[in-house]
């Protein structure tokens, strides 16, 4: 079977698995599901509202009947209703969505800009200053924490320039490009600093590793030129672990960043995601965390159909 | 012995390996409550008060010792980064070994179980956990654990695959060795090296989840005293009392980028590949 | 006139500090235009560095020229110091100039760029072509290497073509500029005997259509009698002979090559086998297997059903007496090692059954039967000490490491020629012939009356290839052991076997007395084998160009073989009779 039938395979699989995990990890918290769905107000319930509500949502008939009816109506892209907003979780998820698109979009330009090369360029000067200055930059950038390059970059505004970054009422990139650009440079290079650091680390060793193999040596005792050997013989074959590494980071960043979202005060998935946890919203955790771990598994999906078309190796099967 | 001298010779282990031991001081200095002030204490009198001989770092809103405070929290985050690392390494040793040695079903089940686990970013998982039992230390320790399980697992299945394919092993099973022999003697043994470059790094990783969760207010709860709880105080005092905000966030910063770098060093020189082999 | 080449007191060092670490040590030759020079030497002895320093390839790898000069007579006349050069004037004499192959055709093309994109870049490169033009001449280089259908395989990417094809692949690459010197670095160690004759034939003949000039490096003293006109010998850095070919294989000036033409085994058809074993037909076998057959399910897509089975091993049958030595020889994918694995249970047999005089052994972990494995390196645990690896049979066996244990292990390592203090130590303080000798003295821990020993000594040095083939004879006549070998290597098969059995395509072809099977082969394959094996006798001899490919083991479900029909040719011979 080939690599990218088993990954298909195993799509299902794992977003079943979980639908499960979701499904059951609300039904753990402490007291029960009434209280669980809508919080504190569920205080003020009389037992006979409870036992309608019980019944409205399903919730009086067995784990395996509720969690069918729960799944067919993901399925149907019905998520539930947010006690706090008063509307279908979807929508409200939705609403947050491009936010934490564009952040997404934008750390990863950030990065791959920096990043990619920035590493390659290091390989090639393997040992020398300018690869330990290289060096240098990724360590600490992996070392920090993105909130606080995020805190350290407004202190170094306000205390150095005075300026305050434009926190305010969020603008949507279609309503004013240039105010939303203005509101979301500074988190999108607070989200970058750390990510830039991992491409570089990642593209200078994997550059490193395939700039001493056999192949290229191949391509030198042809004549190749200098440049031509590294961005057209070694860099395609480089290019694999960047391509995982960039993956799976814009995957956790499509499930939205908590703590810079929270610290330039966007109103994205992952401050969604923490207020409903903040007030035990359930339905909203319970479809926020689905919805991001699907965007997740289909972006390594994607990442996957990418190496294919990188490395035919994937592509035709070992030896086919 | 050998293992030391080779740590230290290497640059970047040099500059690792003191941050991590001056870490672990200040830390269990914390634990045990040596430290300058009592972090509880208010000095009312010196609310705000900059770094001075007496307040190494200053004061904070309430007129606590931030040296203190700091200390305590190095202590708060090296106890719920000891605790998880341990757990997960525990639990992915266990796991890894076992999927990769029995292989079908039962590494079918693990790893898909795991790749479950690794759909959800790590900070949105320990969330997740948290949003269940409610906030507090050992919530911390037993998400971050959780949270860390499927690296461990996947980084102790791929080697001891490998292993497994290796002649040694082969020759082991020609002579009937038990399996509890062959687990242990040959592909435990071989994996302590990856397991420690793992180990290292997962430390510094577990530093910058317990960071994040306190300074959501998800993770150590006041008034104990964690970096993350710091720094989010310090955000609406960061231009009038920028020792709050700096203190912290370079504690935060050095010792992360200590494991870091050891983490690499003991990669550098436990990995096979980097090292010298005959022909 | 100048020589083409005129290498004089070439030093190179690698490293920080590279007058500290030489590893060529003062080397000079010349080298004609037309001529091919092979340069023979053991791992470590320079020679590969030699032939990198000429290209400036080992700049890459951290080597550096410490003195001397690499003069090259280009194609306008002038001549040109290599050693001195920059690299944007090397960069215009690699490809165009000085073409090169290497060890590892499989690793030494691009694995995500097509075949023909790899060969098309030497003609954009050095003669400015582009677009249809270049496609057209990289076909032409196809067709040159003989690769049947050229056009299309120009599509292919590395990992969809053998060994043997891609080695041909590379041969097309770096002659795509004629350039007037070819560097050959062990182009053939990877590839089956078979596919090395026809890569030679392949090598000869372009060397005579082209008149160009080749260095030609090898360890096998045996290959450079087919292609050499000058031999050069190198042992740690220095050219210790060097002379015309004929000169240094007949009158060999230095104890270096008198030993490496004597002491190594060198393939001498049938006229050095072992005359010390006897069949006595009444003497019960110490190992009989009957009908092993060895498949492995293909698995199929996602909807399809399997294709059906590899059938690795088919119906192998055989008996082996104590003190005798059975070789099954074979290329790659013949089954040869699944044999071994079966017998010892690391692979499950479909079908088969083997006794030894102890009973039947169905699933294996009977002590009377051991192994040792090919890779020295590999086969034992590098974080184990060498007591600990020795006492392992023992405890699996369920005995306990006593003083008693401790004393064999002491008398084993004596008797394998290592010093007793080895007790104390890892494995990675040991030299891969060391190694070996310790897996060795680990077979011999449960005295197993039949070692099986599965390419033993085929990644070892030459020379001491042969010091650890007198070993396991010794110690089969002081034990009588009965040995299974199994070899790809003719020339070693001949110095151990008593007995041979050829494997082809999983099933035996030959069998019977070693001097018989190798004097006298009777099955074509047999014979294609045989004369493939290089040796010292073919000089300058010519190959047939054969593009035969092994046929493909994969079978449909429920396929089973028609019966083999045998031939004897003696009391001790018989062949598969051949359609």
């Amino acid at each position: 079977m080939s690599y990218l039938t088993r990954r298909l395979l195993t799509f299902p699989l794992v977003m079943l698995g979980v639908s499960i995990l979701v499904f059951v990890a609300i039904r753990l918290v402490p007291g029960d599901a009434i209280t669980a769905m809508l919080g504190t107000e569920a205080g003020l319930l009389t037992p006979a509202q409870r036992d309608a509500l019980a019944s409205y949502f399903g919730i009086d008939q067995p784990i395996l009947a509720q969690y069918w009816h729960w799944l067919l109506g993901v399925f149907q892209g019905d998520l539930g209703i947010s006690v706090t907003y008063g509307k279908p979780v979807l929508g409200v998820i939705l609403e947050r969505f491009p936010l934490t698109l564009q952040l997404a979009l934008m750390s990863m330009c950030v990065a791959l800009a920096v990043g990619l090369p920035a590493g390659v360029f290091a390989a090639t000067r393997n040992e020398k200053l300018s690869d330990l200055g290289v060096r240098i930059f990724a360590m600490i950038g992996q070392s920090t924490p993105n909130f606080v390059v995020g805190l350290l970059i407004i202190y170094a505004l306000s205390a150095g320039f005075g300026i305050l970054p434009t926190m305010g009422e969020f603008t949507p990139f279609f309503t004013n490009p240039l105010r939303n650009l203005g509101q979301m440079i500074l988190p999108a290079v607070t989200l970058g600093f750390a990510f830039a650091a991992s491409v570089t680390r990642i593209s200078r060793s994997a550059m490193l590793d395939v700039l001493s193999d056999d192949y290229v040596r191949t391509a030198r005792s042809k004549g190749v030129p200098k440049r031509s050997v590294i961005w057209r013989h070694a860099l395609p074959n480089a290019l694999i672990p960047v391509v995982t590494l960039s993956g799976v980071e814009f995957g956790y960043l499509l499930g939205g960043a908590v703590l810079v979202e929270q610290i330039y005060a966007l109103p994205g998935l992952g401050r969604l995601v923490l207020d409903a946890i903040l007030q035990r919203d359930y339905a909203l955790v319970q479809g926020c965390v689905l919805f991001i771990a699907f965007n997740f598994m289909v972006i390594n999906l994607l990442v996957d159909l990418l190496y294919a078309t990188l490395d035919p190796r994937i592509r035709l099967g070992e030896g086919g | 012995m050998a293992m030391l001298r080779a740590i230290f010779s290497h640059a970047s282990g040099r500059i690792g390996g003191t941050i991590v031991v001056i870490y672990i001081v200040v830390a269990l200095l914390g634990m045990f409550d040596v430290t300058p002030h009592n972090p509880l204490q208010q000095f009312r009198i010196d609310r705000l008060h900059a770094p001075n001989a007496v307040y190494w770092m200053g004061t904070d809103l309430f007129g606590r010792d931030v040296a203190s405070r700091l200390m305590k929290g190095v202590g708060q985050s090296f106890l719920v980064g000891f605790c998880s690392v341990t757990l997960a390494t525990l639990a992915g040793t266990v796991l890894g070994l076992t999927a990769a040695w029995f292989g079908k079903a039962w590494d079918a089940l693990v790893m898909r179980v795991m790749d479950v686990l690794l759909a959800f970013p790590a900070i949105l998982l320990a969330l997740l956990i948290i949003a269940i039992v409610g906030p507090g230390t050992w919530t911390s320790i037993a998400a971050i654990a959780i949270v860390y399980t499927p690296i461990f697992t996947r980084v102790v299945r791929g080697p001891a695959l490998s292993i497994k394919s290796r002649e040694f092993v082969d020759a082991a099973r020609t002579f009937g060795s038990s399996r509890h022999y062959i687990l242990t003697r040959h592909l435990l043994l071989n994996l302590v090296a990856p397991l420690t470059v793992q180990v290292t790094l997962a430390l510094a990783w577990s530093l910058l989840t317990e960071a994040g969760l306190s300074f959501l207010g998800l993770g150590t709860q006041p008034p104990a005293s964690s970096l993350g709880l710091m720094l989010a105080d310090s955000r609406n005092l960061m231009e009038t009392a920028p020792w709050l905000l700096i203190f912290p966030a370079l504690a935060i910063m050095i010792s992360i980028l200590g494991f870091n770098l050891l983490g690499d060093a003991l990669r550098d020189i436990l990995d096979p590949k980097t090292r010298s082999r005959p022909a | 006139m100048t020589p083409l080449l005129s290498v004089s007191a070439l030093r190179v060092g690698f490293g920080r500090d590279p007058m500290k670490n030489e590893i060529v040590k003062g080397v000079s030759f010349n080298l004609d235009a037309g001529e091919t020079l092979a340069i023979v030497g053991e791992s470590g002895s320079g020679k590969s560095v030699t032939a990198l320093s000429i290209n400036r390839l080992v700049d890459f790898g951290g080597g550096r020229i410490i003195d001397g000069s690499i003069s090259l007579r280009r194609r306008d006349g002038s001549v040109f110091d290599l050693a001195q050069a920059n690299e944007p004037s090397l960069e215009k004499i690699r490809g165009s100039e000085i073409g090169m192959i290497f060890q590892e055709p499989m690793t030494s093309l691009n694995p995500v760029l097509t075949i023909g994109t790899q060969i098309e870049e030497s003609f954009r490169l050095h003669h400015g072509l582009t677009g249809r033009q270049a496609t057209a001449a990289a076909r032409d280089a196809l067709d040159r290497v003989r690769i049947p259908d050229a056009a299309r395989r120009l599509k292919y990417c590395p990992n969809q073509l053998s060994g043997g094809m891609l080695q041909r692949v590379m041969i097309a690459t770096a002659l795509a500029c004629n350039p007037r010197l070819l560097i050959a670095d062990e182009p053939t160690t990877a590839l089956d005997v078979t596919v090395q004759a026809q890569i030679m034939a392949l090598l000869g003949e372009l060397k005579r259509e082209t008149g160009m000039a080749m260095i030609f490096i090898t360890h096998d003293i045996g290959l450079v009698a087919g292609i050499a006109d000058k031999v050069m010998v190198m042992q740690a850095g220095k050219a210790v002979e060097q002379g015309s070919l004929n000169d240094v294989l007949d009158r060999p000036q230095h104890p270096y090559t008198q030993h490496l033409l004597s002491a190594v085994p060198h393939f001498e058809s049938g006229r050095a086998v072992r005359s010390d074993f006897h069949r006595e037909e009444t003497s019960s076998p110490a190992l009989t297997v009957d009908g092993l057959t060895v498949r492995f399910k293909v698995t199929g897509g996602l909807l399809s059903r399997s294709p059906g089975s590899v059938h690795a091993v088919e119906n192998v049958g055989f008996d082996l007496m104590p003190g005798e030595t059975l070789a099954i020889v074979g290329e790659s994918g013949s089954g040869k090692s699944t044999t071994a694995r079966a017998i010892l249970g690391l692979v499950r047999p479909t079908r088969g059954s083997f006794s030894t005089h102890m009973g039947s052994v169905a699933d294996a972990t009977d002590p009377s039967v051991q192994m040792v494995f090919q890779n020295p390196y590999a086969s034992l645990n590098p974080r184990l000490r060498i007591d600990s690896i020795l006492a392992e049979p023992v405890i699996a066996a369920g005995g306990r490491v006593n003083a008693e244990t401790r004393d064999k292990m002491k008398a084993l390592l004596k008797r394998v020629g290592l010093p007793e203090d080895s007790l104390e130590r890892y494995p990675h303080q040991f030299s891969g012939g060391q190694r070996q000798r310790l897996c060795i003295a680990r077979a011999l821990m449960l005295n197993p009356s039949v070692v099986v020993l599965d390419e033993a000594v085929s990644a070892l040095d030459v020379s001491v290839q042969a010091k650890v083939l007198e070993l396991l004879v010794d110690l089969q006549r002081e034990y009588g052991l009965a040995y299974l070998f199994v070899s790809h290597d003719m020339a070693v098969v001949e110095r151990i076997a008593h007995r041979i059995a050829v494997l082809y395509a999983g099933e035996i072809v030959e069998i019977g007395d070693a001097a018989s099977v190798l004097s006298n082969p009777k099955h074509s394959y047999t014979k294609r084998l045989i004369s493939a094996v290089p040796s010292i006798d073919h000089r300058n001899q010519h190959f047939e160009i054969d593009t035969r490919q092994v046929p493909s083991l994969v079978r449909p479900p429920g396929f089973e073989p028609p019966p083999a029909e045998w031939r004897s040719f003696g009391p001790d011979h018989s062949a598969r009779a051949e359609a």
